[in-house]
């Protein structure tokens, strides 16, 4: 299926893009959907991107519906194990 | 049929006068022939899309496909462009037609029109064939898996998605539907709902489902792709076209 599934969110950080180059990231667009490049026919797929430098300032990652749930699994146990001070 | 075609990146006029980019696929002569207008799936307008707009000029016809996201993302890689657009919310129905609109009027200028203009779309292009096919001077409309003809979106959903159930009894021109009987959206629920509706307003269609199939088994490039139907589907794609763009009444 096609699921137009999209959630967005404003995102303050930087990510390692086109070219090896470092930038700012603003935005992360997550959707359930068909990926471009990854054998499944549905993958959780997450940009992140700098709209204001153009649509190449993206890193991408198509991810199985398993393997999303373990990389947000990680991400919530690498908070919870910061010191709390820290995770702000 | 010759299978010695031209193919080539072009500028067309589309929505609002913009100057939109658009690939261009040709059979080589002069023969009169109609003219076939492809929409690109949701993931842009890419390499796969652009292998079914030259197989359209194999076929004998005179294809485009102009490039929706060339707005939002001009020279972007397919891609990049396709994440650009979804994360603005898709692009309206508005600048669908008129982008469909400048497709059809350009194919109909060309010197081997015989005038006749068929419109094809894939998962969310099925959809905008068919929005085309109410809006849009067109003579035969091919829905592929296209979402939201009929049933509902998410209210939450970001996306410029609306369903066309109120507005099929405006279809101008026969519509093919091809489908598949795994895929959830469309479902095989909502494929009896566009049949029945279809009927209800006495339009000329035909709807094919495919066992085994999902959603995009015309993807050659996707886990998706399923041979069975997908071959049947083109069988089918050919001589609705035959009939309905021959440049003879049907």
């Amino acid at each position: 299926m096609c699921t137009y599934a999209t959630a967005r969110r404003a995102v303050d950080g930087s990510a390692k893009g086109p070219g090896g180059a470092w930038f700012h990231v603003t935005d992360a667009t997550v959707y359930f959907d068909h990926p471009v490049h990854a054998m499944a026919e549905h993958t959780l797929n997450i940009d992140l991107a700098d709209p204001s430098a153009g649509p190449g300032a993206r890193v991408a990652v198509e991810l199985t519906a398993e393997s999303a749930r373990g990389l947000l699994a990680a991400i919530q146990e690498a908070l919870a194990s910061a010191e709390a001070e820290l995770a702000v | 049929m010759s299978d010695t075609l031209s193919a080539s990146t072009i500028t067309i006029t589309g929505n609002d006068g913009d100057e939109v980019q658009a690939y261009l696929a040709r059979p080589e002569g002069d023969v009169p022939r109609g003219g076939v207008v492809v929409i690109h799936h949701l993931p842009g307008y890419d390499r796969a899309t652009k292998e079914m707009v030259r197989r359209f000029a194999e076929l004998g016809y005179d294809a485009v496909c102009p490039n929706l996201y060339w707005r939002q993302a001009p020279g972007a890689a397919p891609d990049d462009a396709a994440a650009t657009v979804r994360a603005a919310g898709g692009i309206s129905d508005e600048q669908l037609v008129g982008d469909v609109a400048g497709a059809a009027a350009y194919l109909r200028g060309l010197p081997s029109s015989n005038g006749k203009v068929g419109v094809i779309g894939y998962c969310s292009g099925g959809r905008q064939s068919v929005l085309a096919g109410l809006s849009v001077d067109v003579d035969a409309v091919v829905d592929c898996y296209g979402a939201y003809v009929t049933g509902t979106p998410r209210a939450d959903s970001p996306l410029n998605v609306t369903s066309l159930e109120d507005r099929l009894g405006e279809l101008r021109c026969p519509l093919l539907g091809l489908f598949g009987n795994e895929d959830k959206t469309p479902s095989p629920e909502h494929v009896d709902t566009l049949e029945r509706l279809l009927s209800e307003h006495g339009k000329s269609f035909e709807i094919h489902r495919y066992d085994g199939a999902g959603h995009a088994f015309f993807a050659v490039d996707r886990p998706a792709y399923r041979p069975a139907a997908a071959n049947d589907g083109w069988e089918r794609i050919g001589a609705f076209y035959g009939t309905y763009l021959s440049g003879k009444e049907a």
